[in-house]
């Protein structure tokens, strides 16, 4: 038995801000694979909901015209994984989304709710990071979007304003066309499991697959939020891959990334799977692109 | 006729298709809801409780607080009571507790009408505390100068035992002895039965009935009484289908606080459901054990002498208390014989959550000891672990004096000769040795010891009831409970073996109510088979006895030319069959000359014990940069005697083993050495292995018939969760040359013992 003062189900979009603006103190819930949990712990006990998970416009992968590819924010983590624009282009992200939890989270939770949460952890987020995602708002004065590294302001901390939602995640044509990535959970056990640390990285490989033209790495649960490790993508940029770039590659990680020191994972471990991760899924992409180790 | 044969469980279907009714599902929908308010400090005392804004939320009915309840200490132990003061299990428990001594110790309930309300009321009440220093580590708490959490228990030891023989000091001033020593830690794990326990409770007349997700009907009846200071015939408990126990339900948990609190609102229907989240803390945990081995050989390998010291983490009550430590503890002279041996054991209060039973009662943090000590001894000697095992574990013959168990056959030796088989254990042995590399494979085995029951320790009986319907069909009545490991199915096999009817007419009553049951002190020790074997045995004879008497009485044929078979009353002369059970048990009912019902019922009392041993073989692969090990293969072996079903017996192993596997590699409970709050108390945290972590699971028996045991069996519930952790740290240390002494491997563990032996300095 849920505490939920009311709920409120939207019937569109624009009901949904309306809503949110009539009962500022209210918590957007689409799945409900989070909210509902921390409902049950006391934590939101006793709150209003506005629930979004009826709107079907804001469902499903489609390929835009100029080659965006958006994804509606309550599209489910299984369908991205098995839909074919996602495999085609950024497969990586139908990868990484489903270690997701189980079978059943992954029917039930969504992209946007992943993302909108402000968890470091999110499957989905480092990901998105490190392709360069942009995410579409709508809010009382219509639609706006900004990059996902602007999105996430601090832990659990998100820029959407009041009435505001997010309504899609899009990927622009110029940050896939041509990469290929590789994401790893690093997690306690092999199913069921929140990230310890999750690292994605892509590239995108001169002609004859030598050179490194571009390199994108981007890691959760490495800070408070989701992040990119600029100082190792600009290690390797423009340069041929050989085992001691890639080594370099992956120690300089330790300069950008402030991962935690918990019960959950000394600091020292974290730094060195990070370490461990990064090389690991930097060959895995270019051997994805078709480079030779 | 049906013992050996792997029948479908009897109550599969009801389970499969969801008819099963569980506690939850047979409690009226106007129970009042319970929920309790645990301390938020780790030692102290409660000051006050103040719960005038709880009281003030619509639909609570009654707070009561630790001020309010009877001072009436109680031992919550599921073992059967000792009428002998001198082995009565320790009585410290109070309903709620004033002096608080773990974080989340029972301070005050609230009893709502539903649940939302109960909530709220329980996060309104403020409660004042005095606090106190606390101790975590079971060593620390034995110092001088640490918080004592009881009164009589001085250094906070609950028990220390000696089981010493020979002369240890003597025996080690031998010149040219090879020490080996080590300090091996288990960890905190919880049992993480699928159903949470549960119960509730109301009155009848001036009874009070309760209904509980429990192990031990019958000993939670005496335990209530005890609790409430009322007769024990007062009380009835209920027990229905059950959704995993695994030794947590064989305690007394919150039956006598939710009882009490039904005597408080009128003898209204009260609930009680523990979360999963409470269920981590405020129920029963397995005791972390601390072992302390030395080892003294001979260049040729001889044991001459050993010394055990273990440390048993009890936790803040005594429940079970030294029960366990002492079964492990009494292992090792028995396991490995030797003539000089020093043993210590010592079970000591902290404030953590308390201790108690656990699928295996002490023996897989005491195999985790012996057997990764034994790998530590052949390392350090240069012997095969395989050989220097034959070599010394129990030989053909031996009898222990204490238990008279008797070792009948060459059972290690066999379960080790298919393991080897199964595993190809030489071949990869030889084959991993010296690698070098990130990824790194590895084979390694551990044997380990169990035994039956509880004999002669503490009482040992089972109590059985058959009644003849006019089918031809029995009921059969059994005080020791269907928990999941299939023993309703046990029970009608063996009733039908002696009988003669085929197990489909053999209805076992599943649900235990005291008021009906014959009496029996419930389902623990992986006792079911052997005990309450010879109990149907016995009974089944009886009642095979009286039907054959009304026989002879309708065919005037003597009593011993008759059998029955396949259902039928028989001339053995012939074969000729003379009558139907069902024709003859409707006669009897109805017949105008002599009308009987006709029944047995009869308790045997087991003055016996039986070993069940075996072994377990895992190969593994460590990924020593990821800090990971991923199994890739695992067998146990086991001689539990003869199988009375063995797609059962198999599926019994099968959990078992997934039990080890989270021992072996994530299972832990962690706690803020600052705060003395546990930190995981929830399935997310808590890293119980999934499927995806299990590789198949291989299970091999070998069938020695027990020659003690009614139907030739012997224990199989507990000890497959036992080798499996050792078996894999042994692997792990074939694979790496790392020896990791404390379990569960997880990957924070790996880390730090890869790191300390310096195979990370390459990077």
């Amino acid at each position: 038995m849920y505490d939920m003062k009311a709920l409120y189900e939207a019937t569109g979009i624009e009901n949904a801000t309306e809503l949110l603006l009539a009962h500022p103190e209210a918590q957007v819930i689409a799945g409900g694979s989070d909210v509902l949990v921390q409902m049950r712990e006391g934590k939101r006990a006793g709150k209003e909901l506005v629930s979004i998970y009826g709107l079907d416009e804001l469902r499903g992968v489609s390929l835009l015209e100029d080659g965006t590819i958006k994804i509606g924010s309550l599209t489910s983590f299984s369908h991205i994984t098995r839909d074919p624009i996602i495999q085609k282009y950024i497969n990586v992200l139908g990868e990484a989304v489903d270690q997701i939890g189980g079978p059943q989270i992954r029917n039930i939770g969504t992209i946007g709710g992943n993302t909108c949460n402000g968890v470091t952890s999110a499957d989905s987020a480092s990901t998105l990071h490190a392709w360069d995602a942009v995410v579409e708002i709508h809010g009382p004065e219509g639609y706006r979007k900004m990059p996902i590294k602007d999105f996430y302001i601090s832990a659990g901390k998100v820029d959407l304003r009041p009435g505001e939602i997010q309504t899609s995640i899009q990927i622009p044509k110029e940050s896939y066309e041509g990469y290929k990535g590789h994401y790893i959970k690093y997690s306690m056990r092999n199913a069921m499991d929140i990230a310890t640390m999750g690292c994605s990285v892509n590239v995108k490989l001169s002609e004859d697959k030598k050179v490194i033209e571009d390199c994108r790495i981007a890691y959760g649960v490495a800070g408070p939020v989701p992040m990119r490790v600029p100082s190792a993508e600009a290690l390797v940029k423009g340069k041929a891959y050989t085992p001691e770039l890639i080594d370099e590659f992956s120690k300089n990680v330790l300069t950008d990334i402030r991962p935690r020191n918990s019960w959950r994972a000394s600091l020292e471990f974290r730094e060195h799977i990070a370490v461990v991760m990064a090389k690991r899924a930097l060959m895995e992409s270019i051997r994805r692109s078709g480079g030779v180790l | 006729m049906a013992v050996g044969i792997s029948i479908p469980r009897v109550d599969a279907y009801d389970k499969a298709s969801g008819r099963t009714k569980y506690t939850d599902d047979m409690c009226d929908k106007s129970a009042y809801i319970a929920k309790i308010v645990h301390s938020t400090i780790t030692h102290g005392r409660v000051i006050s409780i103040d719960t005038s804004e709880a009281e003030k939320i619509p639909g609570v009915v009654k707070i009561i607080t630790c001020f309010d309840v009877p001072k009436i200490y109680f031992p919550t132990a599921g073992h059967p009571w000792s009428t002998d003061p001198g082995h009565q299990d320790v009585s410290d428990r109070l309903l709620l507790q004033e002096h608080v001594r773990f974080y989340g110790d029972d301070i005050a309930a609230v009893v709502a009408e539903n649940e939302v309300a109960a909530n709220q009321a329980v996060r309104a009440i403020k409660v004042e505390y005095e606090e106190y220093p606390f101790v975590l580590d079971v060593q620390e708490a034995m110092k001088d100068d640490a918080p004592q959490l009881h009164e009589n228990y001085p250094n906070n030891i609950l028990k220390h035992t000696k089981n010493d023989k020979g002369n240890y000091d003597e025996a080690i001033k031998e010149p040219g002895l090879i020490k080996v020593e080590g300090w091996y830690d288990t960890p905190t794990v919880q049992h993480c039965h699928i159903e949470n326990f549960i119960c509730y409770s109301y009155m009848e007349q001036d009874r009070i009935v309760i209904v509980s997700s429990t192990q031990i009907p019958h000993i939670v009846r005496r335990v209530v009484g005890q609790a409430l200071g009322l007769p024990w015939g007062k009380v009835r408990v209920i027990k229905p289908y059950i959704g995993g126990g695994f030794g947590n339900k064989q305690d007394v948990l919150y039956e006598p606080l939710c009882a009490y609190l039904s005597t408080q609102v009128g003898g209204h229907l009260v609930k009680y459901d523990c979360s999963r989240e409470e269920t981590f803390i405020t129920n029963r945990v397995r005791h972390a054990i601390r072992y302390h081995l030395v080892s003294w050989l001979r260049p040729d390998g001889t044991l001459v002498a050993r010394k055990s010291e273990a440390f048993s983490n009890q936790g803040a009550y005594a429940s079970h208390g030294h029960s366990i430590v002492a079964k492990g503890s009494g292992a090792l002279g028995q396991m490995y014989p030797c003539d000089n041996l020093q043993i210590d054991s010592y079970t000591v209060f902290t404030n953590r959550p308390v201790g108690g039973a656990m699928r295996g009662y002490g023996m897989p943090q005491s195999i985790f000891a012996y057997e990764s000590h034994t790998e530590d001894i052949c390392k350090a000697l240069g012997f095969d672990p395989i050989q220097f095992r034959r070599d010394h574990l129990t030989p053909v013959g031996f009898v222990d004096g204490f238990s008279h168990n008797e070792m009948y056959f060459d059972t290690y030796n066999q379960c080790i000769d298919k393991g080897i088989e199964v595993v190809d254990y030489y071949r990869k042995h030889k084959e991993y040795e010296n690698q070098t590399g990130d990824v790194r494979r590895g084979i390694g085995m551990a044997a380990f010891w169990y035994n039956t029951a509880v004999y002669p320790i503490s009482l040992e009986h089972s109590s059985c009831r058959m009644v003849l319907n006019q089918d031809g069909s029995i009921q059969l009545q059994v005080g020791e409970t269907e928990i999941g490991q299939g023993a309703d199915t046990a029970y009608a096999q063996m009733a039908s073996e002696t009988l003669g009817i085929d197990y489909k007419d053999v209805h076992v009553v599943s649900c235990q109510d005291t008021d009906i049951t014959p009496f029996g002190t419930g389902a623990y020790a992986s006792r079911q088979t052997y005990v309450v074997g010879f109990a149907v045995r016995q009974t089944a004879e009886i009642l095979k006895g009286k039907i054959l008497d009304y026989a002879h009485e309708l065919t005037r044929m003597p009593v011993f030319l008759m059998d029955i078979k396949d259902g039928n009353i028989i001339r053995t002369t012939d074969g000729r069959v003379l009558l139907s059970l069902a024709e003859l048990a409707t006669e009897a009912l109805y017949s105008t000359t002599h009308s009987v019902h006709i029944t047995a019922e009869s308790t045997y009392q087991t003055k016996s014990n039986a070993y069940s041993l075996g072994c377990c073989f895992a190969e593994v692969e460590v990924d020593i940069p990821a800090c990971r090990v991923k199994i890739l293969d695992l067998v146990n072996v086991h001689d539990c005697g003869k199988l009375i079903n063995p797609a059962l017996a198999r599926a019994q192993v099968h959990g078992g083993m997934s039990m080890g596997i989270g021992y072996a590699l994530s299972e832990c409970e962690l706690f803020d050495s600052k705060t003395g709050k546990t930190l995981n108390n929830n399935l997310l945290d808590y890293k119980l292995s999934t499927s995806m972590d299990h590789p198949e699971l291989k299970v091999e028996f070998i069938e020695n018939p027990e020659p003690t045991s009614a139907y030739g069996t012997k224990a199989l519930g507990e000890p497959p969760a036992i080798p499996v952790a050792p078996a894999i740290r042994n692997a792990v240390l074939q694979a790496t040359g790392v020896a990791i002494n404390e379990a569960p491997l997880r990957p924070q563990t790996l880390f730090e013992n890869f790191k300390k032996a310096g195979l990370y300095e390459e990077v």
